[in-house]
């Protein structure tokens, strides 16, 4: 933006390299969500990113856009290696990202938008802009009311002008952050276009996405990411070449299949015992936030394990929160053994052996500040043995812990240590001895070994294996396909907040693949 | 009650208005800024406070009114740089930094003067005054308007400024980037923490310049705890005004007038009983939040501190 009228950044030869990663790893607290990641983005190409939530997509684009460093690794610019500090750096090494969540400021006029970054003393003039606008809305059909209020304006015109400010700075990467999600099919379309356009002009597309559909219809080259690991590429001249269906079906292999064969650990399936869990026609309520559950009926029997698959946030968490009592629903029934808990409160559910074990273990699951036995003990405040007469017991609640942490093997210096200060792993251990105190008779798990290190999974999976053969009920919500494969012995597929299929799981290669379609659907219902 | 609207009492009543709607007119106008660029200033009442205390200080001890309010601007700054480095840069709360700001610059003041002066209250020689020709002959107007020292007349050019500012240049929009969406500001290659650290240490400078007025115009004279509540009525005023200076300044000397009213009812020796009397300013304060706080919109960011990246 320092000089609209004058190109800081000649676009560089189609093919060359615009941007790129090389051994990029990325590191949150108990998370690796970039592992060990190399790619090329070249000039006058769309590449596409395609992974489930989660695969490290969103990473990768803080990472170019100067929101974040790599810990390891590190990112190149036209072929140079550059170190991205901060956002405005990343704007002058000439990349530019449209965030999925849009970043202009809703109370000031399109204009002000525009120019907003600027050196405070200087704001660019009108009239040059108003050239510049001009021009973009002839070349690229970009929609740009100077004047408009932002926040009065339709996401999709947001996004525009979201667009128009990258090329207004002359950029040479564009970043599409999950750029679809808001827009309707039309609109994704009309962007798709335009992607194909800029992309003519010889500028480097980013286009992150997890629609299958769209990859093909709109990229060059796609990059699967699964994990934080990259998983594969389907180059241009092999995407040319390929049907939709063939593309698509490419993509699924590389997105769900590893090529290895099926999980040697798989459990063995045991004769189903009764009903323990029935689940009706289950409503709730959705709204622009949040995804309504439609329809959900499923049974878990005793000693089975019941896995629920999907790409996150297709309803998972709302269906969790509705069985374990803490998101209203609209219709429908829950069943445990047979007896209709309609409104019963989350703590009579849990008394009466529905336990859940909620994937949000720092804020949802437990009190950071408090000690490990306090924690062992969150659901049961005021309730014997550990308060009498309101009185809290500090010994019992002590042996409790200590009797829990050498049960589950929680790695901690002692019951009185703050929770926060564990790992992932061990804050999971404590909430899974928690959940499974007393009569649990269900256990739902909701993504119980995200962000664990690969001995916690192990040992986690063992452990749920464990209740299972035990004789309880399990309900595996999880978005890790080895994971259901490995423990479940039927998989209900959720998509959109209903399920889409159930698969008897035969332990089988094909399983993955199986899973993976129903997970995408065909080709109109998944774009 | 017929002989209060007599000429001395409307010209002391206007008199008093504007001499005690300056201070509040520059708080208010600093705290706007803050407030603008997300920082919810509740540190202010202590920035006044020490910038009375050092304006007065300076202006004592150099003779000087001018090098008083350098004094009380330098004070003012000096407390919003903890601020700013407690709330911009270190993230913490706002409104707990803020009010353990004010009581500090309380107690220290006043043990400051203690120490100095012990009981004593020394007094400064009258203000200097710039009297506009012709227009202060006007009556019962003309003394109280334009014949005041020259800070009152550089307050109200701020006011002209500030609206400039916001209105016209990069800046403004900067600072209203900054209080409504900062990681928006910050991808557009603005910069978050520095905005919001001047627009608080500005807070400061008008601040301590409004304490070193209270202390060395209106008063000539420092007492601890001096600014009574001024700068929360400051902060008042900022959200009453939804960000717009002109507003800033007809609460001011609303509020101000409220302030004066209370002298000049007791000088008019009217039968309202004097604690009646005193509770005026602050009772105008509520029935203003009353009558007008709903419609004040602030900021969506103010009082949160910004993180990069952090979701």
């Amino acid at each position: 933006m320092r000089d609209l009228a004058r190109s800081d950044h000649p676009l560089p030869a189609k093919g060359a390299d615009a941007v790129g990663l090389v051994n990029v790893t990325k590191r949150f607290p108990g998370v690796v969500a970039v592992d060990d990641v190399s790619l090329t983005v070249r000039a006058g190409e769309v590449h596409v990113l395609l992974g489930e939530n989660g695969a490290g997509k969103s990473t990768i684009v803080g990472m170019l856009a100067g929101l974040q460093e790599p810990d390891n690794g590190h990112l190149t610019v036209g072929g140079g290696r550059v170190r991205l500090t901060s956002p405005s750096g990343s704007l002058e090494a000439g990349i530019s990202t449209v965030f999925q969540h849009g970043m202009l400021v809703p109370t000031l006029t399109v204009f002000e938008n525009l120019v907003l970054g600027d050196t405070w003393w200087h704001r660019p003039p009108r009239a040059l802009v108003e050239r510049r606008i001009a021009e973009l809305q002839r070349d690229f059909g970009l929609d740009v009311p100077l004047d408009a209020l932002t926040g009065e304006l339709s996401l999709g015109q947001q996004q525009q002008i979201e667009i128009a400010r990258a090329l207004l700075r002359d950029s040479t990467v564009l970043i599409l952050d999950e750029a679809t999600s808001m827009l309707t099919p039309a609109g994704a379309d009309e962007l798709g276009a335009r992607m194909r356009l800029l992309a003519g002009r010889g500028l480097a597309v980013i286009f992150i996405t997890h629609k299958l559909s769209e990859a093909y219809r709109f990229g060059d080259r796609i990059s699967v990411l699964k994990q934080g690991q990259f998983a594969g590429e389907i180059p241009p001249e092999e995407l040319r070449g390929q049907t939709e269906v063939d593309a698509v079906e490419h993509m699924v292999r590389l997105m769900f299949g590893t090529g290895s064969a099926a999980p040697a650990s798989r459990r063995a399936t045991r004769a189903p015992g009764p009903v323990r869990l029935a689940v009706d026609a289950l409503r709730t309520e959705g709204g622009a936030e949040v995804l309504a559950l439609r329809d959900i009926s499923l049974e878990v029997r005793e000693g089975e394990v019941l896995g629920v698959a999907g790409i996150d946030g297709n309803g998972q968490k709302q269906l969790a929160e509705a069985l374990a009592g803490q998101r209203p629903i609209t219709q429908g029934s829950v069943l445990l053994d047979g007896t209709d808990l309609g409104r019963a409160s989350v703590a009579e559910r849990r008394r009466r052996g529905l336990r859940y074990l909620t994937d949000d273990r720092l804020s949802e699951g437990s009190v950071g500040a408090f000690p490990v036995s306090e924690n062992t003990v969150l659901k049961e405040i005021g309730a014997p043995p550990f308060w009498t007469a309101g009185f809290e017991r500090p010994g019992r609640i002590a042996a409790h812990a200590r009797d829990l942490i050498s049960t589950y093997a929680v790695r901690t210096p002692g019951e009185a240590t703050p929770i926060g200060h564990l790992s992932g792993g061990n804050i999971q251990k404590v909430l899974l001895g928690r959940e499974l105190t007393g009569d649990a008779r269900v256990v739902v798990f909701n993504k119980p070994t995200y962000g664990l290190d690969m001995q916690n999974i192990t040992a986690s999976r063992k452990r749920m294996r464990e209740i299972a053969e035990d004789g309880r009920a399990v309900l595996l919500i999880s978005t890790d396909l080895d994971e259901l494969i490995e423990l479940a012995d039927r998989i209900a597929v959720i998509v959109e907040g209903r399920i889409r299929g159930t698969l008897d799981n035969d332990g089988s290669g094909e399983m993955r693949l199986r899973i993976g379609r129903l997970m995408v659907g065909d080709l109109e219902a998944a774009s | 009650m017929e002989n209060l609207l007599t000429d001395a009492f409307l010209s002391s009543l206007l008199t008093g208005a504007i001499i005690a709607g300056i201070p509040l007119l520059l708080a208010g106008l600093g705290e706007q800024m803050s407030e603008k660029a997300g920082v919810l200033n509740i540190g202010i009442e202590g920035m006044m406070l020490f910038g009375a205390y050092l304006g007065f200080l300076v202006a004592f001890t150099f003779s000087s009114v001018w090098l008083g309010f350098l004094g009380g601007i330098a004070g003012g700054m000096m407390v919003a740089a903890l601020m700013a480095l407690f709330c911009v840069r270190l993230g913490l709360n706002q409104i707990v930094i803020g009010i353990g700001l004010t009581l500090g610059a309380e107690g220290l003041t006043a043990l400051l003067h203690h120490f100095q002066f012990s009981r004593t209250y020394p007094r400064l020689p009258a203000p200097v005054r710039a009297d506009l020709p012709l227009l202060t002959d006007i009556p019962i107007l003309g003394p109280s308007l334009f014949g005041r020292h020259p800070v009152v007349y550089i307050a109200l050019a701020l006011v002209v400024i500030m609206a400039l500012l916001y209105r016209r240049t990069n800046l403004g929009l900067t600072l209203r980037a900054a209080g409504e969406k900062p990681a928006a500001l910050d991808v557009a290659g603005g910069r978050v923490m520095m905005i919001r650290t001047a627009a608080v240490l500005f807070t400061g400078a008008m601040a301590g310049l409004g304490g070193a007025f209270m202390a060395n115009i209106a008063a000539g004279i420092f007492i601890p705890y001096m600014t009574g509540g001024a700068g929360f009525i400051g902060i008042v005023l900022a959200m009453l005004a939804r960000g717009r200076p002109f507003w800033v300044l007809t609460g001011a000397l609303i509020f101000g007038g409220a302030l004066s009213l209370t002298t000049a009812l007791q000088v008019a020796g009217s039968n309202i009983p004097t604690d009646v009397i005193q509770m005026l300013p602050f009772a105008a304060v509520m029935l203003v939040l009353v009558l007008y706080g709903r419609k004040a919109r602030l900021p969506a960011a103010l009082g949160l501190p910004y993180e990069r990246g952090a979701r």
